[in-house]
């Protein structure tokens, strides 16, 4: 079963109104994000809800990153394993 | 060439409440009403609450005695609608030629034959299926009649090509009431002349039909036929209102005028204030009533001029009534405006004559508008929703968008 965590995220708003995530942060612990592999609309098929989907990297780490509709933004996190990036 | 593709979601509200919730895929679940207010019945399931035998429309008990483990969840209209935009954005990257038939079913025309049709088609599934988890079930034809027709035939997550080869072997055996704008009662009616398959509709005799079920008949000859030639709207197009109107299932009968005159009332000024919105007017107002037993009947006439003000909506609406409602308490009611005139439609004439009382009700409503805008709904309502009812006023105040809170302090300090 998977969950919803939901992250804070410094985002880069260029003047196209383009948003490209630079960091997010989970559980206190900061992560540079260190690139976006590409983005588009998709549902979050694991833990629910509908959204625009980050295919990001973090180290060696590739995952996605979501926004929903309501502009929150949350990570898919199995229930009860902390899964943190570079694990 | 031109193909006709239509496009279904299938189990469209059940399907997004799984979206937001993938624990309940592996379930039956259903979207229903609220049976406290009286709107207690299915509205949409998913493939496994549709095996259990559960149908849309049947009551929330009838439902849980088929499948006592299904899982009940109220309707959230935004999410439904936000769904429906996102389909018809991606459908326009395909088509200018977009034309939707209610949230979760739209028509789309394309240059090309059957195998460019059937390739699109893939190409929607598998994008519906990825950006919103959710599944298409589409028909490929060359009419829209025959295109919608595929869509049922085959669900979930489906094509199924109807083309001028093998529409008759497809199509005509069908019973009639498959056919679109075929109900039930027209559907009975065929079937006592002998009329049963799209096909029976098809080989039989125009004039005959023309007796049986009048213009209609001779429009279902066209379509049984394959004749259909309506074209898919542009997306503009598609926006063209032709009524404004709202109905009410209050959560008590509507057993007396007083009550009869509250929601007459208060559906006229939320017509009214939509058409000013959109700034048409209409000539014909239609009421339409629905009895306790669930019998209805609906009652129309023309307006001596164009309007779009609640006052003349409400006179005439009432007036309709009186004529035709003999006090049976009535679980439902409707009002809607039709015969629409744009603003800038010549037709609507200005009266050579002043008429003072016309003048300041325009002036009334228009400054009610302005209200509502700025400090919302119960800043000015009508007197006549004030009642010692506690429950009718909250049932007033919900229908009419008012403040719950507003309507409640109003009320202790009027009562």
């Amino acid at each position: 079963m998977f969950r919803r965590t939901y992250v804070s995220v410094d985002a880069l708003f260029d003047e196209a109104g383009r948003i490209t995530p630079i960091s997010l942060s989970l559980r206190g612990q900061r992560y540079g994000i260190d690139q976006v592999i590409c983005h588009r609309q998709a549902a979050a098929t694991k833990a629910g809800v509908q959204g625009m989907r980050y295919t990001i990297r973090i180290g060696e780490h590739e995952t996605y990153l979501f926004q929903d509709e309501k502009q929150r933004w949350f990570v898919e996190e199995k229930e009860n394993v902390r899964q943190i990036p570079g694990d | 060439m031109k193909t006709i593709l239509h496009s279904d979601c299938n189990n469209f509200y059940a399907s997004v409440e799984c979206v937001y919730d993938p624990t309940l895929r592996d379930k039956p679940v259903a979207v229903c009403g609220d049976p406290a207010e009286r709107h207690g019945i299915i509205l949409a399931k998913n493939e496994l609450a549709k095996k259990r035998g559960i149908k849309t429309g049947e009551t929330i008990g009838s439902a849980r005695e088929k499948c006592p483990e299904l899982t009940l969840l109220p309707p959230c209209g935004e999410r439904y609608v936000r769904f429906s935009r996102i389909l018809r954005d991606m459908y326009a990257e395909y088509s200018s030629q977009v034309e939707p038939f209610g949230l979760d079913e739209s028509w789309l025309a394309i240059d090309g034959g059957p195998q460019e049709g059937m390739e699109l088609a893939s190409t929607l599934r598998r994008r519906a299926r990825e950006k919103l988890g959710i599944t298409l079930s589409i028909g490929v034809s060359f009419n829209k009649i025959f295109a919608k027709l595929g869509s049922d035939m085959h669900k979930p997550d489906a094509t199924t090509v109807i083309s001028t080869e093998n529409f008759r072997e497809k199509v005509w055996p069908l019973p009639v009431g498959e056919l679109l704008f075929i109900g039930r009662s027209a559907a009975q009616k065929l079937n006592a002349y002998g009329l049963r398959t799209i096909g029976d509709i098809a080989r039989a005799n125009q004039a005959a039909l023309h007796d049986i079920l009048g213009k209609n008949g001779d429009t279902l000859y066209d379509y049984a036929a394959g004749r259909d030639a309506a074209p898919v709207l542009a997306l503009d197009q598609a926006d063209d209102i032709k009524s404004v109107g709202n109905s009410t299932t209050p959560a008590f009968d509507i057993a007396d005028s007083l009550d009869a005159q509250r929601v007459v009332y208060m559906l006229c000024d939320s017509v009214a204030e939509r058409m000013r919105k959109q700034r048409v007017r209409c000539t014909t107002v239609t009421v339409w009533l629905r009895k306790t037993d669930l019998s209805g009947s609906t009652h129309q006439m023309k307006l001596p001029r164009p309007t779009d003000l609640s006052l003349e909506l409400s006179l005439a609406a009432l007036r309709l009534l009186r004529q035709v409602w003999t006090g049976q308490p009535l679980r439902s009611l409707g009002v809607q405006g039709s015969g629409l005139i744009f603003e800038d439609d010549r037709r609507i004439q200005l009266s050579a004559l002043p008429d003072p009382p016309a003048q300041r009700a325009v002036l009334l409503e228009k400054t009610a508008d302005q209200l509502h805008g700025r400090f919302g709904k119960s800043a000015l309502f009508r007197a006549i929703l004030l009642t010692g009812d506690q429950r009718k006023a909250l049932q007033y105040a919900a229908d009419s968008s008012l403040s719950a809170a507003n309507m409640a302090a109003i009320h202790r300090r009027e009562m």
